[in-house]
């Protein structure tokens, strides 16, 4: 077997783990599982940016949290929305968001970059930790989860975990899909040439601000539908959705998973979470005589990242292409 | 006049007290190679920046064809046909030579905002980014990446990306720096086939290589043009072997 067929098979394995999820899953791991998708979608869209056009941007949360605020709004107290209306309302919302935050920043580049998609995503925390129609700092409740189907008849109850589970993998699917799509398109093209060489790029004749635009506005836009994921599985949605901290974290996951693979994202979105987590993480790993630290876990996952950036500095994906390399090898030498 | 595909006037361009290029006019003739030599600081890169876009004048116009494009951006002015190549080598580093080939390519394929369809499938961009490479006669190294090469391939690399966005005229600037005698000979050779079908501006050094294929030639100086006129004209020039080519006499 090729290095490449090696990684598609772990691939098709992971797949195939997640597919068959609620059926060994707990209810409680089937909700994790539930967020870790959701945080693999927020991320592929983030390495849109970072891993293939070379735009670092520091406010990606800004559209996940307006995306939850949207799905609040539109959501009346007494009764579901429709998901054929919520949905595209909220990316719509979350692509004119994006369209005006990146009309701005594509004009700069590198650090100012940073400090402009920060400094917008700050912005809209402040709007929405202060505004009391919005439920200020606590958040909102999303009463009543989107309908699927038509007026009476439920295509899906939501409400069901497992069908909101198959929900959201149906839609890590579909994301990636699309952005493996998009990558492999002329546009996709372009924007490589953009993180390779911009000058270059320009200089065939490409206008990259344009292209910087509308990529910018096609992650922004995929954030939003994370966002929309998370809200409504969730059922709640407070400022700290947007906050840099944020913003910070979605970039770690990337990092940490591997740039420029889309499903290195995912991974570094499932191994973060999972470390956090009170009983999968590294507080329950820790040996007896170490409890007394389990408070300081952050300490540790610090630990854990400077290893993996000094070890492995291609992210967990690396980790996975190094394996398969070797089993490739001993395979050819038989 | 009509055979005048590029012209500037009084084109100048300012960096601080310096004039980097100071008021400048010169025609461009339709198909011929048109090489502009002088010593080093005397503008030329500058002006090659000018009329590609890369920089902005501070006054003087440039026109093209029937079209002012003084203060159009590299890429419209790319899309006009005026292909260049870089005396920095340009390329992009991480990708092969044909898929640097075939984003040059796919630039002449209307607008790049297609997110559904295969690149792959334009067979159009195939024939561009093919060509380029057999042009510049890197065929064989279409699979390499880029960065990998020599430094000599990678210049090679240069023209053949300018030649996949299939321009009319090109500006060519030292295509032979930092290049060995053979490589040297063989891109002074493709040129000369080049300058068949294209107009070309050539900035360059080596005198042999000029001389070999120069139809006119403009001797800059200090940012301003000293002469203009045939290769006869400018080895007789008294002006000229004053300020630039007795200089290098001297040196030998």
């Amino acid at each position: 077997m090729t290095q490449e067929k090696i990684m598609r098979f772990i691939l098709i394995g992971f797949v195939a783990i997640l597919a068959a999820g609620p059926l060994y899953l707990e209810t409680y791991y089937t909700e994790l599982f539930i967020h870790m998708m959701v945080l693999g979608i927020f991320a592929m869209s983030l390495d849109l940016l970072i891993g293939y056009t070379g735009l670092v941007s520091f406010g990606h949360a800004a559209f996940f949290g307006l995306a939850g605020y949207l799905l609040a709004i539109v959501t009346p107290e007494t009764e579901p929305t429709a998901i054929w209306i919520s949905l595209p309302v909220v990316l719509a919302g979350c692509a004119i968001a994006a369209a005006v935050i990146g009309w701005f920043s594509v004009r700069t580049s590198g650090i100012y970059f940073i400090m402009i998609t920060l400094a917008f995503a700050q912005m809209f925390f402040y709007y929405f930790n202060e505004n009391n129609d919005l439920g200020g700092s606590d958040g909102m409740f999303i009463s009543n989860k989107p309908l699927v189907g038509w007026g009476d008849f439920q295509f899906l109850d939501l409400e069901n975990t497992t069908s909101l589970y198959y929900l959201v993998f149906a839609g890590l699917l579909a994301s990636y899909f699309l952005l493996r799509t998009i990558l492999n398109a002329p546009f996709g093209q372009v924007i490589k040439g953009i993180k390779a060489n911009e000058h270059r790029t320009k200089a065939l004749g490409y206008n990259t601000q344009n292209y910087k635009l509308v990529v910018f506005i096609i992650a922004g836009t995929m954030a939003g539908f994370a966002g929309f994921l998370e809200a409504a599985s969730s059922g709640i949605v407070s400022p700290g959705n947007l906050h840099w901290h944020h913003s910070g974290i979605v970039i770690m996951l990337v990092i940490l998973g591997g740039m420029g693979t889309l499903y290195g994202a995912v991974f570094g979105a499932f191994i973060l979470t999972l470390l956090q987590d009170k009983y999968t993480g590294m507080v329950e790993l820790m040996p007896d005589f170490m409890s007394g630290m389990a408070d300081h876990w952050h300490l540790f996952q610090g630990i854990f990242i400077i290893l993996v950036v000094l070890l492995v500095p291609n992210g967990a994906v690396s980790l996975l292409a190094k394996i398969s390399q070797a089993l490739g090898k001993k395979e050819d030498a038989k | 006049m009509s055979d005048i595909i590029l012209k500037t006037v009084g084109l100048y361009k300012q960096f601080g007290a310096l004039s980097a290029v100071d008021h400048a006019t010169i025609d461009f003739k339709q198909s011929e190679v048109h090489v502009i030599i002088g010593p080093n600081g005397a503008g030329k890169t500058t002006l090659i920046n000018l009329l590609s876009g890369d920089l902005l004048p501070t006054g003087g116009t440039i026109h093209y064809k029937d079209q002012e494009i003084t203060d159009l951006p590299p890429d419209q002015i790319s899309l006009l046909g005026i292909g260049r190549s870089y005396q920095k080598t340009n390329i992009f580093p991480e990708f092969t030579c044909k898929e640097n080939c075939w984003l040059a390519g796919q630039s002449r394929q209307g607008s790049s905002m297609k997110f559904f369809k295969a690149a792959s499938r334009l067979k159009e961009v195939h024939v561009r980014a093919e060509k380029g490479l057999e042009m510049a006669g890197l065929t064989s190294q279409a699979n390499t990446v880029a960065s990998a090469m020599s430094y000599g391939e990678q210049r090679q690399l240069e023209i053949a990306m300018m030649l996949a966005t299939e321009p009319d005229l090109l500006l060519l600037d030292e295509p032979l720096a930092g290049m060995g005698t053979e490589e040297a000979t063989e891109v002074t050779k493709l040129i000369k086939k080049l300058s068949e079908d294209h107009t070309i501006i050539l900035i360059e050094h080596d005198m042999d290589a000029v001389f070999a294929v120069a139809d006119t030639l403009t001797v800059m100086v200090n940012g301003a043009v000293l002469e203009t006129g045939t290769p006869e004209q400018i080895r007789a020039s008294k002006a000229v072997q004053e300020a630039y080519l007795g200089d290098e006499d001297g040196d030998h």
